[in-house]
């Protein structure tokens, strides 16, 4: 957790002022920076985008958001022409989103991205309590969604929208109606069921106990009167607040199968009837308090299962993209450009749509105007954007690089490939092996086992004494009331989610944890999962005479400004203070940049680009380039300075994943839709003995498919559309944070920073997880058997299986509990 | 000790006027957000725009 720390523009803002970073962002200044004015002192900023929120922000007298903020903010986007959301105005895009409250004002849930301390709240509420129109705006801590709400005549939503993206956070429409109310109300239910368990139990408690400790002392009238009240306590606590497990347990009997609400059933229900029978007869005894306590432990671990839960599917909520895709559809083209904002969903085949820099691709189609590089990744695995030109082929869902295309659309909705994908996802999903979960076998058992020993004790006694027969049946399935058994599963697991999410791993699917902690097999996706699936600079080689660092620092002042994915990884291979500053800078497209440093006229960009400038051949370095990277080559007249090698670099956290996962003994492969040499030469860098290339997603599931036929338990780790029929099939499926909203849906885990480390610890603590779970069992079983020979003799006092039931439930949560530890951070601090 | 003859059932009455208000501060939505009111408390600086 960070600690907010109060002073003078905190401790934030004062490193910013001393090192060279940026005021807004944090991220450490170049040679140009941008001034402005807050709180009446100048700070330097890092782009024009931090500095126009900047101002912003310190204009709406908002500055004490910087006094306040324990977290830098989002680095605003370097073009401050915020878009101006106009599409959202339309009234199919706001269906279902945007609800009435009254004639003029409407209501909408908003999904708040870039929010990183508490300060940015405070920042949003206010900021927007400042438009004109805007009746009310809360945001929900930890959630990140915003609750606004307008007048239709004064406000728009675009208006509403682009203010937000004004302050540099990023807001999507997100229909509340659905999820969030859902769980919130099953949220509330289940803490008004906890609370009457709660408030019965204490109470039960203190009717019961002076009966305990009075040993038969207490007048007669009292003790009858104290049971009535424990009744009438109790009643609540059996007939609202243990209402689930009855259901869970009639899910089970009619599904034929013994789970784990079943033997509480019996218990509660026996116990209860018990007690009300003595309570008539006024004779015997009464376990109200066992029966409330009971209730109230097994319910607290619901809660818990149910926060953690909320909390995966906030998260999902975040990932998802709930916005409707918008398509910009050319209804008279090609006589004219007219264009029309439509959802995408309504676009017919043979219609013409435009397909805007940066955007996705709204179907699958045929380019008939235009060229770009469109980046397919997500659906094939290959990592490099393809160049596309009129007559070429696009599929729906891959995104747009840098050119405007038009495309003719051949199929949408449900015919495209990506739909394809999904429902072989589908299909993968309902076929996908399931692990028994170990609470649900344990649970079989021991009903099984109880009730034999009560069949037997009940034959014993018939002929010892019949008038004990029912007394002993009855404290036996009481004090058995297997409450340590079932908390045993339960307490651990949400012990040891809490302490994922921490570390930044949901766990989205409760049989995650043991199906991990059991994995023989992991099976790794490539792009975007092994690599980063980001061009970044893999090598260079120095041709003349300068340092490696000045070559590359020039080559990153001259691609400075570029949007290119190339240009962008040099820069950020750059040195953060740019030593040279270039002029004369001219881009010349699909080649490479020109511009002038220290004096001297110098080229990045293609091998060839650059040769026209330095007139000499092609640098003989350049035949030991592989085929799989782009090169970038760096010269200035009469000479060659540097070839650059780029590519989609491993993760640098890969390598120690993979190496400790099979030194646990794990067996590792590596699957991947791009090509065979590529992968190979990634699975030999990194010591993946098995892997697999040219590989689409019907072949991977037949890979996964093959492996388990063989008994192998598979974990799956992934990140695109097309790993999500893999991830589908295993055992358990592990989706990247940068992943697509497919493959992170319908993982079982989900990894919550764009790095694949976390995955180790993911597979700790489920294995410690699992240790715990075996132990709590083994106390859960040990108490049993002191317990039950008692009960059969005759022994077992409500007192004695009051204590009982409470130390052998407190013994397992406490267990539960050493899960719960915080995640050292020693070596991040530093 | 016949005090306890009213006091039981008085008891009794209170738990469910207690059961109530915690059902009204429930279904308020005063428990939907716990951590939020923690974090907004020490924001106290909402002066006008200037």
């Amino acid at each position: 957790m960070t600690v907010a720390i109060y002073g003078e523009f905190g401790h934030l803002a004062g490193q910013a002022a001393n090192t060279a970073a940026c005021f807004h962002c944090g991220l450490p200044l170049g040679v140009q920076t941008w001034k402005v004015v807050v709180d009446g002192a100048a700070r330097n900023t890092c782009c024009l985008g931090c500095q126009a929120v900047a101002g912003l922000i310190a204009g709406q007298g908002l500055g004490s958001y910087y006094r306040n903020r324990s977290a830098f903010a989002p680095t605003a986007a370097g073009d401050i022409v915020t878009p101006a959301f106009l599409e959202f105005d339309l009234p199919e895009v706001q269906a279902g989103y945007v609800y009435a409250v009254d004639v003029e004002q409407v209501e909408a849930a908003l999904l708040i991205e870039g929010v990183t301390c508490a300060a940015c709240l405070w920042l949003i509420e206010q900021r927007l309590l400042r438009v004109e129109g805007i009746r009310a705006a809360t945001m929900h801590y930890g959630a990140n969604r915003l609750r606004v709400r307008w007048h239709t005549s004064r406000v728009k939503l675009s208006a509403i929208l682009a203010a937000i993206a004004a302050l540099g956070y990023h807001a999507q429409l997100y229909d509340s109606g659905r999820s969030e109310s859902m769980l919130a109300r099953e949220r509330r239910t289940l803490l008004w069921r906890l609370f009457v368990a709660a408030f019965g139990m204490m109470q039960v408690m203190m009717y019961a106990f002076p009966v305990y400790i009075a040993e038969g002392g207490m007048p007669a009238g009292i003790e009858r009167m104290m049971q009535w009240a424990g009744l009438v306590l109790t009643l609540p606590v059996m007939f609202w607040s243990a209402v689930p497990f009855y259901r869970g347990a009639w899910r089970g009997l009619k599904a034929r199968a013994l789970n784990r609400d079943v033997p509480v059933s019996i218990g509660l229900l026996t116990a209860f009837a018990a007690s009300v029978l003595a309570t008539a007869n006024g004779a015997g005894a009464v376990y109200y308090d066992s029966v409330c306590m009971f209730v109230f432990l097994l319910l607290g671990t619901r809660f818990l299962e149910l926060n953690a839960r909320t909390y995966a599917a906030r998260e999902q909520d975040r990932l998802a993209r709930l916005v409707p895709a918008i398509a910009t559809r050319l209804p008279q083209y090609p006589d004219t450009n007219f264009r029309e904002e439509i959802p995408a969903a309504t676009l017919r085949r043979g219609e013409f749509a435009e397909i805007k820099p940066g955007a996705p691709v709204p179907g699958d189609g045929v380019v008939v105007d235009g060229v770009s590089s469109v980046n397919e990744a997500l659906l094939t695995g290959e990592s490099m954007p393809l160049v596309k030109r009129t007559g070429d082929s696009v599929i729906a869902g891959s995104v747009n690089g840098s050119g405007a295309l038009i495309m003719r659309i051949e199929r949408t909705g449900e015919q495209t490939v990506a739909a394809a994908i999904v429902r072989l996802m589908d299909r993968a999903l309902e076929a996908k092996p399931h692990l028994a979960s170990l609470a649900d076998r344990a649970a079989a058992h021991f009903v099984f086992a109880l009730l034999l020993v009560v069949a037997v004790s009940a034959a014993a006694w018939w002929f010892i004494d019949k008038e004990r027969v029912l007394p002993v049946i009855i404290s036996l399935l009481v004090v058995t009331c297997p409450c340590a058994l079932s908390l045993a599963t339960p307490a651990a697991l949400a012990a040891a989610t809490g302490s994922l999410s921490r570390r930044g791993i949901l766990i989205t699917r409760g049989h995650a944890l043991e199906a991990l902690a059991k994995s023989t097999h992991f099976v790794f996706d490539k792009t975007g999962t092994i690599t980063s699936g980001r061009m970044s600079l893999i090598g260079v080689l120095v041709v003349g005479g300068r340092s490696k660092e000045a070559v590359i620092a020039m080559a990153a002042a001259l691609e400075g400004a570029s949007e290119h994915p190339v240009g962008r990884a040099l820069v950020a291979a750059g040195p953060a203070c740019a030593r040279y500053q270039p002029g004369e800078l001219r881009y010349v497209a699909g080649q490479g940049v020109e511009g002038v440093i220290d004096g001297k006229r110098m080229r990045a960009g293609s091998p060839g680009f650059v040769a026209d400038l330095t007139g000499l051949p092609l640098p003989i370095e350049l035949s030991f380039v592989s085929d799989d990277v782009t090169t970038v080559a760096l010269g200035s007249e009469g000479e060659w300075l540097a070839l650059f090698t780029l590519g989609d670099a491993v993760r640098p956290d890969a390598k120690q994943v993979v190496e400790a996962l099979s030194a646990q003994g794990a067996e590792l492969h590596l699957l991947s839709g791009d090509r065979t040499p590529c992968v190979k030469r990634v699975a030999a860098r990194l010591g993946i003995p098995f892997y697999a290339g040219d590989a689409a997603p019907a072949d991977k599931l037949d890979y996964v498919r093959k492996l388990q036929a063989q008994g192998a338990i598979v974990a799956a780790v992934g990140d695109g559309v097309n790993d999500a029929p893999l991830l589908a099939q295993a055992q358990v499926s592990v989706a990247m944070a940068s992943g697509t909203e497919l493959a992170r849906l319908n993982a079982d885990v989900t990894l919550l920073t764009d790095h694949i480390e976390p995955l180790l610890a993911a597979v700790s603590i489920s294995r410690r997880t699992l240790r715990i779970i075996h132990q709590n069992f083994f106390w859960a079983i040990a108490y049993n058997v002191i317990a039950v020979p008692l009960a059969v003799m005759g022994l077992v006092t409500p007192l004695v299986a009051a204590i009982g039931m409470s130390a052998s439930s407190l013994l397992v949560i406490g267990n539960a509990l050493r899960l719960c530890d915080k995640p050292q951070r020693t070596a991040s601090r530093e | 000790m016949e005090i306890l003859y009213l006091l039981i059932p008085l008891s009794v009455v209170l738990v469910f006027v207690i059961g109530a208000a915690f059902w009204w501060a429930l279904h308020s939505g005063q428990f939907d957000d716990l951590d939020g009111p923690a974090h907004r408390v020490l924001m106290d600086d909402d002066s006008a725009a200037p």
